[in-house]
């Protein structure tokens, strides 16, 4: 996967709460067998208007914050179903890292495998975050776990081995074989009742 | 020292690394289905690795499968996920059930019913509903794509131990109440992300009462609080309906003495708990766009609190003060991995033994495995629903989240069994309103939600 270290980007707002993984992918885009293409699927009903033009008023739309990385949201993002689709039409619109109140667990395990950040913030932070304005930039550093704005810098937090496999952007069956020997043994000592 | 059911599985499980950091765990269990197994058969092909252990895989087909004709598979893009499950399987090795097996069904369902969901197993698929094989006291959590190539290629996983959360569920189920209400109950008393970031076990005297169909109904919607697992202890009712199955231990006298160590040995050792008493519940129906905007049925839709509130009454068409009585319907669906099995379709079944549906309602019965379809039509389950107008179908997802032709039409009102009432999930610009089998049959009847408490229904 695509390494994560430090990241200066535009940002874009979408501050709405629960926005789950139906909303950022819907279904009828989890029938392709690739990875790749789901960017212009993103957020789709927002996104677009029931005859298929651009909803204007949206603000991924919005000419002035065309090529944002950052996406900064609300509580409980990427909840509902687990489809790794959605993290696959994040990144592949161009969000290197997503900053929000909570994320499922299941979503920001996908994002771990995929190079997207998902930063968790609290509220007073992300307040000050959503007056962004278009021609503003956010710097993410990994290392220091530092998002900076302005004059302000706000500390997250991270599993340090997330850390770690963020900032190697190494593959995880590599590693995992690492320990073949350990899970060959393991195995040897499964219950097993036919 | 006394350990939770959920840390003593977790314990037998770990091949390395630390509690708090992330730690290497065995999978007992890997469930595969054709919507997300693409692209981590593709990983494994141009990396030239193989499925590590294809006898603990399952594969099955169920989210794109028609359910008028299961063999009419008409969107191009549906059967060529599907063909590339069937050329997968072939090539790993791994076990197949496809559309028109008799093993075939909705995969939540089918690992039950063949015995392969086992207490003390671990559990994974790609699939957030994967919750609902924990009601055999089993860690079951749904995982993303790059986990399912990973376990396909290890048989293991990296996860960082979730804390643990005990609900204790008092009183006894009113009449015509279900494990589903408990479930919507307490999503609807505690929200949506309550569970985010725990591994809930559902215990006390209500659940110890409980069928393994109605356990499994309540921890499936476990993710819908937020938690990827939900968990029930194993006990003689897990025991007796895992005896017998195809995939059941053949010494099942030593799986039994093995499955029978694990419970929690001390409730105050739950990161937290929560109680829910269940002696007032009534029937509950949604009647917004999350599972937590729920009712019980005889109550008023509540007012407007925030922009949540207002964006969600005005998609689904409804007014705060109106009841679920006044909720018309144009569609039932009853299905999905939350109520499929044959014991909701029986209840639905008696609700409706007798009655014809409103008029201008159409019904969808789904059952969710190809055993249960042919066990209902043996039984005569599938004739009271033909009985009634129902469309009786073949096994699948079905209506659940319409990845298949089974689409509520837009601007549509449907009472459904299903687990998520998200904006477009069952159609776009449908309206879902989540509620039991029960509850959803009589509706189908009435042509709107009743309170199925009264007299008239007990």
């Amino acid at each position: 996967m695509e390494a994560f270290v430090r990241e200066t980007g535009r940002a874009v707002v979408i501050s709405n709460d629960n926005i789950n993984t139906d909303i950022i992918l819907p279904k009828q885009f989890l029938k392709n067998i690739l990875k790749t293409g789901f960017g212009k699927d993103l957020f789709f009903d927002w996104r677009y208007n029931a005859d298929g033009s651009l909803n204007e008023a949206f603000e991924l739309n919005k000419p002035e914050h065309q090529g944002a990385s950052i996406l900064i949201t609300g509580n409980d993002f990427g909840s509902g179903s687990s489809r790794e689709h959605a993290v696959w039409a994040l990144t592949d619109y161009g969000f290197r890292a997503v900053i929000g109140g909570g994320f499922s667990d299941i979503f920001y395990m996908n994002s771990t495998k995929n190079g997207l950040l998902p930063i968790v913030l609290p509220e007073e932070n992300r307040k000050i975050l959503r007056g962004i304005q278009a021609d503003e930039n956010i710097q993410i550093d990994l290392p220091e776990q530092t998002v900076t704005y302005k004059d302000y810098t706000f500390h997250f937090d991270i599993n340090s081995q997330w850390k770690e496999k963020f900032i190697n952007g190494e593959d995880d069956i590599d590693n995992t074989m690492k320990y073949e020997k350990l899970i060959a043994a393991f195995e040897k000592q499964r219950p097993n009742f036919g | 020292m006394s350990k939770t059911l959920f840390d003593k599985i977790w314990e037998k499980h770990v091949i390395t690394g630390e509690t708090g950091e992330a730690q290497l765990i065995y999978v007992d269990l890997h469930l595969v289905h054709e919507v997300t197994s693409p692209q981590p058969f593709d990983g494994l092909r141009s990396t030239n690795r193989r499925v590590r252990r294809p006898d603990l895989t399952f594969a099955t087909m169920d989210h794109n499968v028609p359910t008028k004709d299961i063999f009419d598979v008409q969107d191009q893009m549906s059967r060529l996920q599907m063909d590339t499950l069937v050329k997968n399987t072939r090539e790993f090795g791994v076990p197949l059930a496809s559309i028109g097996d008799d093993k075939q069904g909705i995969v939540h369902v089918v690992g039950p019913e063949r015995g392969l969901t086992q207490p003390a197993k671990i559990i994974v698929c790609g699939d957030s509903h994967t919750a609902t094989h924990g009601a055999f006291g089993a860690i079951a959590f749904g995982i993303g794509t790059s986990e399912v190539e990973h376990v396909l290629a290890t048989q293991t996983i990296w996860q960082v131990k979730p804390k643990t959360m005990g609900i204790k569920i008092t009183g006894q189920l009113p009449k015509n109440t279900y494990a589903k209400d408990i479930i919507m109950g307490i999503i609807a008393k505690y929200g949506v992300s309550f569970g985010v970031g725990y591994a809930i076990e559902f215990y006390g005297e209500t659940v110890k009462n409980l069928s393994m169909e109605a356990r499994m109904t309540m921890c499936n919607m476990s993710i819908e609080a937020g938690s990827r697992t939900g968990m029930v202890q194993p006990d003689q009712t897990t025991f007796d309906y895992i005896m017998g199955r195809e995939q059941a231990p053949i010494d099942f006298e030593s799986a039994k003495n093995y499955w029978s160590q694990f419970y929690t040995d001390d409730t105050n050792d739950f990161d937290e708990t929560l109680t829910f008493d269940v002696s007032n519940l009534k029937p509950m129906v949604t009647w917004g766009t999350n599972p937590g905007m729920a009712t019980p049925v005889d109550q008023s839709l509540p007012a407007i609190k925030n922009d949540s509130d207002a964006n969600a009454y005005e998609y689904i068409g409804l007014h705060p003060h109106m009841k679920p009585v006044d909720i018309n319907l144009d569609y039932i669906f009853i299905g999905s991995c939350t109520n499929s099995r044959y014991e909701d379709l029986e209840i639905a079944a008696n609700m409706m033994r007798g009655h014809h549906l409103a008029p201008n309602v159409t019904a969808w019965v789904v059952p969710g495995s190809r055993a249960i379809r042919n066990r209902a039509i043996k039984s005569g389950i599938a004739k009271i629903f033909e009985d009634a107008g129902c469309e009786w179908r073949e096994p699948g997802c079905s209506a659940c989240l319409a990845m298949n032709p089974d689409k509520i039409p837009a601007g549509k009102t449907v009472a459904s069994t299903s687990n998520r009432n998200f904006i477009g999930r069952q159609g776009a610009g449908s309206r879902t309103h989540l509620a039991s089998p029960a509850m959803v049959a009589a509706a189908g009847i009435a042509g709107h939600f009743v309170d199925i408490t009264t007299d008239e229904f007990v």
